[in-house]
């Protein structure tokens, strides 16, 4: 039953990825959204960089970043007493980089398609500009949610090169699924790899239907 | 409330905005002016949605100003009751309770209902009851009626007449139906290019000949008249106002109306005509001729101390040799009644 550690330790990152990232990506993605600032789109480009940037690229600057040595890695060293890279928490933040978009621009074009008039009305109605977001802006882009949370999750669950960057590859610690399939197929174990590649072929196909029924069922409404 | 200061000054590009007045402290003030003139900016700002130089900076949320939008702009995610509650929620001291509200709206039916399945009319209806049922001290109603075609609008107008007779709170009422705003307003602003060109009681401004914007179709005055007799053979009653009495086809509930008519509806004669098929013939008197273009003259007309507007062509103004102090008969071929 070894086989099951990595998938566990993939479900845990990718969940705790996902509640952060719906968490603190939806006030960017509102701001986003929003925004006729001309820092708008620089940011969006930033935010969009992980879908292009080879993962070995992002990898080796978090490595750096989040090192012992780098601004944050070190932060973390003296605030935790624990090194950030090759440990769960340095992963988690990696993640959360890596998966970024995939969070980010469904939330975004979810908050984009709520007419702006609407939450114009919340205000005058009483609501302030918080108040307006979580009860109507948020509540409108449930289906942008949806799409985010499960994009964020398989995603998250599918990474590979910032992980072996960043996290090495640690039993219990940073051992993730892919990183599993990767050894059984160095030491030829095809049987161990398969079993764990249809399982995350199967668990990603099941997502992803399920996010399509929801949306399609929610535009019908 | 007294009356509401209305000042501010504010530009977008090319255009800007410069208005500082005061509006009644009740009924409904019209805003009116061609599409492009400023009036939804104008709201904007007194709603606090755009930002103007002279403006307070109080956040939109805590005005107690409602806006009712062209579109309803309901919550798809709340349902009509949820959607009217949204505003009671978010603000104290009910000045109408949820109960008096949906009665006069009529939307009693409708409180349990998904927004999606509303018509554009009932749509419109619940998005007023929200305001009505935050308790504004001031509503502002952005052309509620233009999203809507003829016979929906049909299905709100009478409401806002309710609303118009029943309601403590000012409302400054956007349209760019001379229609509506004769309808429902009793105070006028028309903005021009985003200065206000005229302000005052409606019936004063509508006698205005000098203003393109109350030219052409849109020329006309009103009177406010009460039912004195019903012809039931020939279906017609009789209104009587201080310059005389007219017949206008149907029966009224209301004892006392408003009247509208139209200036292109009233042809002038020095003698009275006898044996005519015109039934509504004045005696009045000639208070100011306008040249309102190479062809036609407005003229305005005392009757008692009503007035009303003619449209006439220059060669017949001349031909009869019009001029202010002449006491002419007007032969008013048609009455809008109001209410």
């Amino acid at each position: 039953m070894t086989e099951l550690g990595p998938l566990f330790l993939s479900a845990k990152l990718a969940l705790v990825t996902t509640v952060i990232l719906v968490l603190l990506g939806a006030p960017l993605a509102w701001w986003l959204s929003q925004t006729r600032s001309r820092w708008q789109p620089i940011v969006q480009a930033i935010v969009a960089m992980p879908i292009v940037l080879p993962p070995t690229v992002l990898g080796f600057y978090l490595l750096v970043v989040l090192g012992p040595y780098g601004a944050i890695g070190g932060w973390w060293l003296s605030v935790t007493g624990n090194a950030l890279t090759f440990s769960f928490a340095g992963l988690v933040v990696a993640s959360c980089i890596y998966s970024l978009p995939f969070a980010i621009q469904p939330m975004q074009n979810a908050f984009e398609a709520v007419a702006r008039k609407n939450i114009e009305a919340a205000w005058t109605l009483g609501a302030s500009r918080l108040d307006a977001f979580l009860t109507v802006a948020v509540p409108l882009s449930a289906r942008g949610f949806v799409s985010a949370a499960v994009l964020s999750f398989a995603h998250t669950l599918g990474e590979f090169g910032v992980v072996l960057m960043v996290g090495g590859n640690i039993p219990g610690e940073t051992r993730v699924v892919s990183i599993a399939i990767f050894d059984h197929v160095e030491t030829l174990n095809y049987a161990a790899a398969h079993r764990l590649s249809l399982i995350l072929v199967a668990f990603a196909f099941a997502s992803l239907l399920a996010m399509f029924i929801i949306n399609r069922r929610w535009s019908r409404r | 409330m007294s009356s509401i200061r209305i000042k501010h000054r504010v530009s977008f590009g090319d255009f800007s905005l410069d208005v500082d007045t005061r509006v009644p402290g009740k009924g409904i003030t019209g805003l009116f002016g061609e599409s492009g003139s400023g009036k939804t900016s104008l709201l904007r700002c007194i709603a606090g949605l755009e930002r103007s130089e002279s403006a307070d900076s109080t956040p939109v949320h805590k005005r107690g100003v409602g806006y009712v939008f062209q579109e309803p702009q309901l919550f798809a995610h709340l349902n009509v009751r949820q959607n009217i509650e949204y505003g009671m929620r978010r603000n104290s001291m009910p000045r109408m309770s949820l109960d008096e509200v949906v009665s006069m709206l009529e939307i009693g039916n409708l409180l349990e209902r998904s927004v999606s399945g509303l018509s554009g009319g009932e749509a419109q209806r619940v998005s007023i009851a929200r305001v009505l049922c935050q308790s504004p001290n001031l509503i502002l109603m952005d052309e509620p009626l233009s999203a809507l075609d003829e016979r929906r609008r049909n299905d709100v107008l009478p409401y806002l007449d309710r609303l118009h007779a029943k309601s403590a709170v000012p409302i400054i009422y956007v349209s760019h139906n001379i229609d509506e705003i004769c309808r429902l307003s009793d105070h006028l602003l028309v903005l021009d290019n985003g200065r206000l060109v005229a302000e005052g009681e409606l019936h004063e401004v509508l006698l205005r000949t000098d203003l393109p914007q109350l030219g052409g179709r849109n020329a006309g005055a009103i009177i406010e008249g009460k039912t004195i007799e019903y012809d039931r053979a020939f279906d017609l009653t009789a209104f009587e106002f201080s310059g005389g009495r007219l017949w206008v086809p149907g029966a009224f509930e209301s004892n006392r109306v408003r009247l509208r008519v139209s200036a292109s509806d009233i042809s002038l004669s020095r003698a009275r005509a006898e044996s005519s098929t015109i039934l509504n013939i004045l005696p009045c008197t000639i208070v100011a001729i306008e040249e309102e273009n190479t062809a036609a003259s407005l003229v305005k007309l005392q009757l008692g101390s009503d007035y009303l507007v003619a449209r006439i062509t220059r060669r017949s103004s001349s031909a009869l040799n019009l001029k202010a102090g002449d006491e002419v008969y007007a032969q008013i071929k048609s009455v809008t009644v109001r209410r």
